[in-house]
């Protein structure tokens, strides 16, 4: 096969430069790069005219359009004319079509480069900007819930009794299954110490305060900020997308009372009884390793967690479980409410409220911790 | 439709807006807008894609707020009322999203009767009836039990139209309605548009850039351009066709390419 590209330079007035093409030219070949054009171009100082022979050319496509374009700019930067007429008819058309609307500064974004200063600026600007769209989120909750209370807030009870079966009866297999893993593990990690004392029958205190203060609430909230958080995003987020919250907003519905409203009272409604359910399935997990593994007796290990637990521990518990389901389902409709017009950004919104509400409920526990230490409880 | 005091005031035009500006944060979109619409009017709010023909409706029906100007409706304020005011407002007026905007967790009996049951005292079973009937002028008869995604883009236009009017709104504005459809459901679309303006007596407000659609239903119209950032023309579609003198506009209405 020929080299697609080849130059020669019969004598002519003014001296021209012809470009042979020939051969394959498509995005599939290898093909030769305007460099080649370039060092011809230098080679011969004298040219004032660029033209084309494209008799041997066989196929082409894009490649070829995209190279003459480029040759074409180089030429424009030499002040050297360019002749397209050697060109089958198709390219000078394309070429034509791809030239006429001059090229758009303004819509291409060149972002400019920013001191380190501006950059610290627009940072504290957009941090202080989403505390205020929090602040506002907040504030109009609260309205809500005042609403609410007065009983005036518009939204379909229907809803409301499909959100709490949703992050409650639902929710249950999931707490299940790991709550009972829980408790298993809080089991087997004491069993290797207190078996050196012979005091394996504590198991039973371990499980039961690490389930009750603490496990019971933090697995739940993580599970719920998984299972119904995000999906509290996603929902609102693709609602958004759709106009659909538009469209509550032109009917004079308050999203914020028909959609948030029930979705918070919904969990934080469920929250405490599925940790309490929790605290119980993960201190039957801890028995199971305690009657199958550690010898204890059933009414033995029942007996001790009696005696070990209080119902203050309970309420503790239950206490910070409330705290976590309010937290999850603000951040989760915080966050769906927030979600750009894109379907990636539907993406986000769920992604989001998980890792926020993830983060937020373990300072919230730490926070509570420290504050039952001072309190005494 | 409720025959108020209001309806019959006819010197007084339906909408008045007022040196409106538009912008999304420090991106002006258009700005200095000033058109008034009359009553039983087709107006088409029309011009190229991009220029803010959307966004002008968002603003007209209170889902943004315009940064400059205001928009009046039968001669009251819209912007510069409290929000109970507004939302009041707002109930008069019926949006058909560019979407249809339907809500996908209800079927679309549930959608129409949705704000039926929020702002009316009515007993279920009339809410029930009042849904088939909307349903009903949309062609849609016995679609009660399904669900948006259950049907054709038409179809869900024409239920998001039913839901429209679900408070029978003195005005409905319609977001491009005839976008994504095929040209017999354009069509179908356009005869329901005048058949409603004319039987129900509602004013409507139209975003288009439909030509068809602009010369056979519109009775009064206002252009914006991208360029410039504001209206460039205003007047009866038709009449602009014959009249303007703007090459723009001529070439919006005569389908040419710019030159």
């Amino acid at each position: 096969m020929s080299d697609p590209l080849a130059f020669s330079c019969p004598p002519s007035e003014p001296p021209t430069l012809i470009v042979h093409l020939s051969g394959q030219w498509t995005l599939y070949d290898s093909l030769p790069t305007i460099h080649d054009v370039e060092r011809q171009l230098e080679r011969m100082p004298s040219l004032q005219r660029v033209a084309f022979d494209a008799q041997h050319l066989a196929q082409w496509d894009s490649s070829l359009l995209a190279f003459l374009l480029k040759v074409q700019e180089l030429c424009r930067t030499r002040e050297l004319t360019v002749d397209l007429t050697g060109l089958p008819h198709g390219i000078q058309r394309l070429i034509a079509l791809a030239t006429a609307v001059p090229e758009r500064s303004s819509p291409k974004r060149v972002q400019p480069r920013e001191s380190w200063i501006a950059a610290i600026g627009t940072l504290v600007l957009s941090i202080l900007d989403r505390a205020q769209h929090l602040l506002q989120f907040l504030g109009e909750v609260m309205f809500a819930l005042g609403r609410f209370v007065r009983g005036q807030a518009r939204f379909r009870r229907a809803d409301l009794a499909l959100l709490v079966q949703d992050c409650g009866a639902q929710a249950l297999p999931i707490v299940t299954l790991i709550s009972f893993l829980v408790g298993l593990i809080l089991a087997f990690v004491g069993a290797v110490q207190l078996r050196q004392f012979g005091a394996q029958i504590y198991i039973a205190n371990l499980v039961g305060l690490g389930m009750a203060r603490e496990m019971g609430a933090m697995m739940t909230a993580v599970i719920m900020a998984g299972r119904t958080g995000s999906a509290f995003a996603a929902q609102l987020g693709s609602m958004h997308v759709n106009q659909e919250i538009d469209a509550f907003r032109t009917m004079g519905i308050a999203p914020m009372e028909f959609l948030v409203l029930p979705r918070i009272l919904a969990l934080t409604l469920m929250m405490p009884l599925l940790c309490l359910y929790a605290d119980l399935v993960g201190i039957l997990g801890g028995a199971f390793v305690g009657v199958t593994m550690l010898d204890l007796g059933g009414l033995q290990y029942f007996q001790q967690t009696r005696q070990a637990l209080t119902l203050t521990d309970f309420f503790g518990g239950l206490f910070k479980s409330l705290v976590f389901g309010v937290v999850v389902a603000l951040i989760g409709c915080l966050q769906g409410l927030r979600c750009g017009n894109s379907s990636a950004a539907v993406g986000m919104a769920a992604t989001s409220a998980v890792v926020l509400s993830i983060v937020v409920i373990v300072i919230c526990d730490a926070l509570l911790t420290v504050l039952y230490d001072i309190l005494g409880i | 439709m409720p025959h108020s005091a209001s309806r019959s005031n006819h010197a007084v035009p339906q909408i008045v807006v007022d040196h409106l500006t538009l912008a999304y944060g420090e991106t002006v979109i258009q700005q200095d807008l000033s058109f008034t619409v009359s009553r039983g009017d087709i107006f088409i709010i029309m011009g190229e894609s991009g220029c803010g023909k959307s966004t002008l409706l968002r603003h007209m029906v209170g889902l943004d707020r315009p940064q400059q100007g205001d928009v009046f409706y039968e001669g009251k304020s819209f912007w510069t009322v409290d929000a109970a005011t507004q939302a009041r407002m707002m109930r008069r007026l019926g949006v058909l999203f560019q979407s249809g905007g339907l809500w996908s967790s209800l079927t679309l009996g549930e959608n129409v009767a949705l704000p039926l049951q929020l702002y009316t005292r009515l007993p279920e079973h009339d809410i029930c009836e009042l849904v088939a009937l909307k349903l009903a002028l949309v062609g849609l008869s016995g679609f009660e039990e399904y669900y948006p995604y259950e049907l054709s883009g038409g179809m869900q236009k024409r239920a998001g139209l039913a839901r429209a009017m679900a408070l029978d709104p003195d005005i409905l504005f319609f977001d491009e309605p005839s976008a994504g459809l095929d040209p017999m459901s354009s069509r179908l679309l356009d005869d329901l548009i005048v058949e409603l303006r004319d039987s129900l007596g509602a004013t409507v407000v139209v975003v288009t850039h439909e030509l068809e659609s602009i010369l056979a239903i519109g009775t009064n119209s206002v252009f914006l351009d991208a360029d410039t950032q504001t209206m460039i023309a205003s007047g009866p579609p038709r009449v602009l066709l014959q009249e303007c003198p703007h090459p723009k506009v001529q070439q919006f209405l005569r389908r040419r390419a710019p030159v």
